[in-house]
């Protein structure tokens, strides 16, 4: 047994760490306060190599294993969630289905451009009416002289409308019961994307309805084989999970970080507040669980890297961390007092950010599902 | 064109330092780091590298052996190879006997140009690069906040407190840079990936041609004789700030005369 992160493994968590300081904290709070998309971050993350951690080299992607990925999207979350969704929707969500399932034709086509983060991918799987019962979606594609032709909706879905789009993934109904995936390339015709959505948190990342209207894309944008779409979301939101629960985990460190920091400076009563049991408490119970997140994340991470399932960790980390995540947010805003809930404070942004990490890519109630499924139950 | 840069694997700035009161040196035995100016150094050999269109950086260091995880950092940004001189027998060398090891690796490397960073974080000495340069027999300059190369010399412009000197000199010669020359970059994920197949070569002080009563304490000239705390700040004035702390703090400066 080695729990040690290899030479590479703690340069990229330096690397990205150092990163997240110095680019992107000082930008962090305008962002969000702005809704502004990050264009010069994404910039500067593709040129690092960071925008196609897991994908390899030969098309254009860092060639990373999953514990990189996983490492570097927690540190990125540590100072800003914006910035990290957007970096793990686009490689996990919009990158990995291509990857995964794409003929090579369509890798050839797709991946260079966005695996180094030259362009970005969306994935469109949620509807108004299919969130948890993704199963349920309604978008239909019928094909019509060697076209798909699509009528229907999503909704919340990420990166789909930045000026750097190029594509998004969707899940329809191509039979009675007959789900598969299908490439629509953004400038379709019949394909509208909405204004962005405006939300609680996650302020700086692109959220997009998306609606098609007589939309034809050619019979070869047709993901892996047809019918397959079902199996196709489930292993891609299994691998997407991850990434998600290295947010959990970077997002309680920031809470941690910005909670232990403001106890040593903040005085009451004639002394700094972290020499109070009451605050010494929440900080020891902060820090041990986000060992235990951590080693949850790092081992599912670890398990796909071995090719060996990591569905029911994936599930487990995701769910953990999710409610970590919060647990620490809480805390440390519980810590920070009324200054916590002033803008100007990090960890008010913190706090927002927090509660979609408990919902997106399965809420905690869909990983208790999943997690009961591979107990047997 | 072959550049030498010369680092220094430091304590993590981050954790907390201590002076081990026994031996009176300063406890390494926590995480190590690159020395951060050096990393302007390893910058600036990257960019006349890549201005140049070729040639190759080197990277020079005297350290334990697991130094070699630091330096994969200058790897990673883009140096090509490292030369360790990692020997017990160098533990406790002061600047005497370090810039002594130093000057034989770079005899054995024979570089077009050496560069240092000004100084390093921990002991803050400064002077490495001029008792190396001096050994050497080669001109230096130091404080340099922007460099050139051109037919066979190199030329800084040195920071000094009353303006910049423009200083050129003959190659080879030892540059030392401040850490205003350069904004360093982040190594890339693929430069990350590929350090680990870069060359780094351990050397003893033997090998070197280094003679054992001139490394470590031996080869030393200094001797640290006591530690102590800084003095207490004696006649030090709390102002609390019950609303005319600003004021408070500009009477007291203007009265000293210091606005």
């Amino acid at each position: 047994m080695n729990l040690d992160l290899s030479p590479e493994h703690d340069l990229i968590r330096e690397t990205v760490r150092e990163f997240a300081l110095e680019r992107i904290a000082p930008v962090a709070e305008e962002l969000d306060r702005e809704h502004r998309f990050p264009y010069e971050l994404v910039a500067e993350l593709a040129d690092l190599g960071l925008m196609g951690i897991p994908i390899p080299e030969t098309y254009g992607g860092g060639g990373g294993d999953t514990l990189s990925y996983a490492i570097a999207i927690e540190e990125l979350t540590r100072i800003d969630s914006s910035v990290a969704i957007t970096v793990a929707a686009h490689t996990s969500l919009g990158t990995m289905p291509i990857f995964l399932f794409g003929t090579e034709e369509q890798k050839r086509r797709w991946l260079p451009e966005l695996a180094s983060g030259r362009r970005l991918a969306a994935f469109g799987l949620t509807e108004a009416d299919a969130g948890s019962d993704a199963g349920a979606t309604r978008t239909r594609a019928e094909l019509h002289d060697g076209s798909w032709v699509i009528g229907g909706s999503k909704i919340f879905i990420t990166n789909a409308g930045t000026d750097i789009t190029g594509c998004v993934t969707i899940t329809a109904l191509t039979g009675e019961g007959e789900v598969s995936n299908l490439i629509v390339p953004n400038g379709t015709p019949g394909y509208e994307i909405s204004g962005p959505m405006r939300k609680l948190g996650w302020r700086a990342s692109d959220t997009r309805e998306l609606s098609f209207r007589e939309c034809a894309v050619p019979e070869a944008n047709l993901l892996g084989r047809r019918g397959e779409g079902f199996r196709q979301f489930l292993e891609i939101l299994d691998g997407g999970r991850i990434s998600i629960a290295a947010m959990g985990v970077g997002l309680a460190q920031g809470a941690y970080d910005l909670a232990y920091a403001y106890a040593k400076e903040r005085e009451q009563f004639g002394k700094p507040i972290s020499t109070f049991q009451a605050v010494q408490f929440k900080l020891a119970d902060m820090a041990t669980e986000l060992e235990a997140g951590r080693a949850l994340v790092y081992k599912a991470a670890w398990l796909k890297d071995q090719g060996r399932p990591f569905a029911r960790e994936a599930a487990m980390a995701k769910l953990y961390t999710g409610e970590l995540s919060n647990r620490a947010v809480n805390w440390s805003l519980q810590i920070h007092g009324g200054y916590g809930y002033m803008d100007e404070f990090a960890i008010s942004r913190l706090y927002r950010d927090q509660k979609i990490l408990e919902i997106g890519e399965g809420t905690n109630e869909v990983q208790r599902m999943v997690i009961a499924k591979h107990l047997g139950l | 064109m072959k550049i030498a840069v010369c680092v220094k694997q430091v304590p993590d700035a981050a954790a907390p330092r201590r002076l081990d009161p026994q031996t009176k040196r300063l406890d390494r035995s926590g995480e190590g780091v690159l020395n951060a100016f050096d990393v302007h150094a390893v910058e600036e050999a990257l960019r006349l590298k890549e201005a140049a269109g070729g040639g190759e950086v080197l990277l020079v260091t005297m350290a334990p052996e697991g130094a070699q995880d630091t330096l994969r950092k200058a790897l990673a940004m883009g140096a090509d190879r490292a030369l360790l001189i990692s020997d017990e027998a160098a533990a406790g060398s002061d600047l005497v006997a370090t810039s002594y090891a130093l000057a034989k690796a770079l005899e054995r490397e024979e570089p077009d140009l050496v560069l240092f960073g000004q100084q390093a974080s921990d002991s803050d000495g400064a002077v490495l690069w001029a008792a190396v340069a001096d050994r050497l027999r080669l001109p230096t300059i130091s404080q340099v906040a922007e460099l050139s190369l051109a037919e066979g010399r190199v030329r800084g412009k040195r920071q000094t407190e009353f303006g910049y000197d423009v200083i050129e000199a003959p190659l080879p010669a030892v540059v030392a840079v401040s850490d205003a020359i350069n904004e360093p970059r982040y190594p890339s994920l693929k430069g990350i990936m590929s350090a680990k197949s870069k060359p780094q070569e351990l050397v003893s002080l033997t090998a070197l041609g280094v003679e054992p009563d001139r490394a470590g304490d031996q080869g030393s000239r200094t001797e640290v004789y006591a530690l102590g705390d800084p003095p207490a700040r004696g006649d030090s004035q709390k102002i609390s700030d019950d609303g005319s702390g600003a004021e408070q703090i500009v009477a007291f400066l203007v009265e000293r005369r210091l606005v």
